[in-house]
């Protein structure tokens, strides 16, 4: 009688916590109905697939536990001798086999329309870096990075004082967001340019991985304005935890004063580029650059985190001969972190961190390098 | 060699029987099955707790938002760390450990075909973990890209990923040596009578385990030595820029990968086989259609690697193909189950702990079985992928699976192994504490991956703070009471209740013919097996 009160007990223990995280679960955090037909179809499937488990589980859970409380040999059952049942095995393997065809055929239908990538009224090329985002606007020519928002990004440094809740967003937002209009058929075009990133946008209903040498497709159709967030889903680094996506769409009209704005901001980027800056705007804009580029690994004031990530700030000449500080920034270090920044950044951003990086942690004058330098070079 | 040949006739046996040499050389030389087994066990129960304090490592940066604790470089060394180590280190050798005990126990034989490849093939291992941890102390850190050591990311590392994978050959090696010794046991040296079709389930699976293990652990070497000649010989097997790439290594990993998940749960079910009937006092229902399951799953494990890899970007042929394979395995899994609740009914069960932990394992194992389904659904999986469903899902295959398993069955054969009862009432504390707490562990990690935070990320978003707080909590709880199951194992080693033969009521088969402890060497004579000392009886007629 003993042991059955301690079993009892034991179950209902169980029983408790099953229906609590239940509970929670029913109120709160289901997979996101998402804002495109695909995400609608994905809830539906996962909404259905899940309720043909939970039935299966239930009645599984029943037999055995009604086993359990009835054949016990605390309430004198006396065991049964058999072994086999050749009707009983013929029918619970016959029956799952009906339960994974039905469904299969939703999920095949899912997936087919999921995969017909043709029709795009307009294609997004996604660039995955270690560790932010490029985008190319195929159509209209537009081209930029979406990085960590600086609040984030100062807030999750280890010892920064800044609570998490107190940050808007905080890990869900970015510098640069990806504005696209609803009601529009988009393509996207993914790869990636260093390691494996992965796109992924729950209320868009998918993610697909960027791979470096590969390009995938996925595409999507917004329906409702909104801003819908995500991250990056495939581990990709020290920073995979930040570098998060915000798509922000808009209506056909917002989005087309959107692209002509984008556009009149590139052309003062160009003139920006062309003229020649002064060595105090040079270490005022680089600051800012080294700040958001590089010092996620160099670290901000330059140290660095050795073997992996160099310090720039040593004694005397921090880092090295120009032309060869100038190589490992435009082009990059295979077989390490080091990216080649010189698709990805500016030519003033590039120049100015150069400046930056090889004034500010010495107390020599150290070399300014002009934006018009490094565009010579870009297209040399 | 100057002796009468009679006299030394005698030496020798009694040399072989009674002066065993003692100490370290005892352990170190010993060629003995059951040393051997207890060499593996202690091993994976000490790998078993050094991949727990990873764990934590995780789970108490993961307490709060923001960063508190440990840089977001050494928390992807802890993620890989603890997943390499709890697989090779703790789950392999815990199931290895295991065969060798009881392998030739059950199936009659004197010891395993193979004694002295036994010996190296345990010994290599701590020389395989030492390299292994070592990376933690290198100025270069221990890898950092996952377990699954994925390129290019793996190639960025420093130069301890060259002890990481010769770590990895070495356990390959040792596993290897390992199924070879289990399958020419296991084929050669059965007592008269014993019959395939005779066996013991838990020997059943472990046949077909080692056949697989011998298929794969190849698979993962030639994959991790293009690793090593990309990093650092100047190939390019994996880099695009190279003419490389980077998905073939993905496949290679999975066709290893998705084998070695059922290497560490086909054991695990041949347990349950035995455990489960010894309570229910009932025959296992289903003997045969159990065998054939085993085997279906095995061969079904072949074909569905890229299961692992929907969001790679795949033709929409081979998406459905590994999606309705994937779906397939649900049948046998699910006979095997329906097989252990037959058994159950209509039995007469008592409910000691070793049956507390098998039953744990049926239900929780059920459930990542039933979240597997859903994984294989692809257009959800592309929501799924790389979330903490995913983490939820293999945990409760692995933990409450894999693991509950093996706790099972330290129990059910610890009176034979030491002669000693273990404290039942400790035992089922440990039971109930681990089995609550390991809920509120990983039941809401699914929450979170539906939410949508992806695995692998040492810090989020605000909104997964209440469900991370709940799983850090489980997750203390169920790690700090493990240390009660050390202390129950180091009591019933020291002494306790004697046990007899049998230990259990209503246990069969030949390991419960022999005493407790059971002697270093059994079965000298071969015993001779008929249906009446069988374990299962199919009653196929």
């Amino acid at each position: 009688m003993k042991r059955t009160n301690e079993l009892i007990v034991g179950l209902a223990v169980l029983a408790v916590i099953v229906v609590i995280t239940w509970g929670v679960f029913a109120v709160g955090d289901n997979m996101p109905r998402g804002v495109t037909p695909y995400s609608h179809d994905v809830y539906q499937l996962h909404n259905t697939i899940l309720g043909i488990v939970t039935v299966i589980g239930v009645l599984v859970f029943t037999a055995m536990f009604t086993s359990i409380v009835v054949h016990r040999k605390s309430k004198g059952y006396k065991p049964a001798s058999f072994s086999h049942s050749t009707k009983a095995e013929i029918i619970w393997t016959a029956i799952p086999v009906l339960i994974l065809v039905v469904m299969a055929i939703p999920a095949t239908r899912v997936l087919i329309d999921m995969e017909q990538t043709g029709g795009a009224e307009m294609n997004i090329k996604i660039t995955g870096y270690q560790w932010l985002w490029k985008y190319d606007y195929l159509e209209d020519e537009i081209s930029f990075f979406s990085a960590l928002d600086r609040e984030s990004n100062r807030a999750r440094q280890i010892g920064s004082g800044i609570n998490p809740r107190d940050v808007e967003n905080y890990l869900l937002e970015v510098d640069n967001r990806l504005v696209v209009p609803v009601n529009t058929r988009i393509r996207f075009l993914l790869t990636a340019d260093d390691v494996i990133h992965s796109w992924w946008v729950p209320d868009l209903g998918w993610k697909r991985d960027a791979i470096p040498g590969m390009v995938n497709e996925a595409w999507t159709y917004i329906l409702e304005e909104g801003v819908y967030r995500g991250q990056c889903a495939e581990l990709c680094g020290k920073d995979h935890g930040f570098m998060p996506i915000v798509v922000e769409a808009v209506s056909r009209e917002e989005y087309d004063a959107w692209v002509a704005s984008q556009r009149q901001g590139m052309a003062d980027t160009a003139h920006e580029s062309a003229r020649l800056w002064t060595r105090a705007e040079l270490m005022d804009h680089g600051a800012n650059v080294y700040q958001a580029q590089c010092a996620a690994c160099h670290q901000p004031d330059g140290s660095g985190l050795e073997p992996a990530f160099p310090a720039l700030a040593r004694d005397g000449q921090p880092t090295g001969e120009l032309t060869a500080h100038l190589d490992i920034v435009l082009n990059g270090r295979e077989g390490t972190a080091m990216t080649a920044f010189g698709g990805r950044l500016q030519p003033q951003d590039i120049a100015a961190a150069l400046t930056y990086t090889r004034n500010a942690w010495s107390d020599d004058e150290g070399e300014v390098v002009q934006p018009s330098t490094i565009a010579e070079l870009n297209q040399g | 060699m100057s002796q009468d040949t009679t006299a030394h006739h005698d030496d020798h046996h009694d040399d072989h029987h009674s002066a065993h040499p003692t100490g370290l050389t005892r352990w170190l030389f010993s060629t003995n099955h059951k040393e051997i087994g207890t060499l593996y066990l202690v091993f994976s129960l000490a790998m078993f707790l050094v991949g727990g304090a990873m764990a934590l490592v995780i789970r108490a940066e993961l307490f709060a938002p923001g960063l508190q604790l440990v840089n977001p470089e050494f928390f992807n060394q802890m993620t890989t760390m603890h997943a390499l180590v709890m697989i090779f280190g703790a789950v392999m050798p815990a199931f290895v450990g295991l065969a060798n005990w009881m392998v030739p126990l059950m199936i009659g034989a004197p010891d395993m075909a193979l004694p002295r490849m036994n010996n190296w093939s345990f010994w290599i291992l701590p020389f395989a973990f030492t390299l292994l941890l070592a990376t933690l102390f290198m100025p270069s850190g221990a890898p950092a890209s996952g377990w699954t050591l994925y390129p290019p990311l793996s190639l960025q590392g420093g130069n301890s990923l060259a002890f990481v994978i010769l770590a990895i050959h070495l356990m390959g090696i040792s596993s290897i040596m390992g199924a070879i010794n289990i399958i020419a046991t296991i084929l050669n040296m059965r007592a008269p009578g014993m019959t395939l079709l005779r066996m013991p389930l838990f020997v059943w699976t472990w046949l077909i385990t080692a056949f697989l293990l011998i298929a794969v652990m190849p698979v993962l070497a030639g994959a991790v030595t293009m690793l090593l000649t990309d990093r650092f010989f100047g190939t390019s097997f994996f880099n695009a820029a190279g003419g490389g790439d980077p998905v073939l290594y993905q496949h290679i990993f999975w066709f290893f990968g998705h084998p070695e998940v059922y290497i560490m749960i086909l054991p695990a079910f041949g347990i349950v086989s035995e455990i489960i009937p010894t309570f229910s006092r009932k025959p296992l229902f289903g003997y045969t259609s159990m065998v054939y399951a085993t085997a279906s799953i095995a061969f079904l494990s072949f074909i569905v690697w890229a299961h692992h890899m929907f969001t790679v970007g795949m033709p929409l042929g081979a998406m459905l193909f590994f999606m309705y394979a994937t779906m397939i395995i649900a049948v046998p899994t699910g006979i095997k189950i329906f097989n252990w609740i037959a058994t159950m009914w209509r039995s007469s069960m008592t409910f000691e702990t070793p049956m507390l932990f098998a039953l744990g394992f049926v239900v929780l194992f059920t459930i990542g079985g039933l979240s597997g389904v859903m994984l294989a659904i692809v257009p959800a999986n592309f929501q799924y992928h790389d979330t903490y469903f995913v983490v939820a899902h293999f945990h409760y295959v692995l933990v409450t699976g894999a693991i509950y398993s093996i706790m099972a069955a330290v129990y059910y054969w610890l009176p034979k192994w030491t002669g000693h009862m273990y404290n039942e009432k400790l035992g089922k504390i440990h039971f109930w504490w681990s089995t609550v707490w390991v809920n509120v562990l990983f039941f809401p990690q699914h929450y979170l991956g539906l939410a949508g935070m992806p695995r692998r990320i040492p810090d989020y978003a605000v909104q997964f703070t209440e469900f991370n707080v709940i799983s850090s909590i489980g997750g203390f709880m169920f790690g700090f009471g493990q240390l009660l199951f050390v202390y129950i194992i180091w009591q019933c080693v020291r002494g306790g209740e004697k046990a007899t033969a049998q230990v259990w009521e209503g246990a069969r088969g030949l390991e419960w013919t022999v005493p407790s402890p059971a002697p270093l060497h059994t079965f000298d004579t071969p015993p001779v097996v008929d249906d009446s000392v069988a374990v299962h009886k199919d009653s196929l007629t």
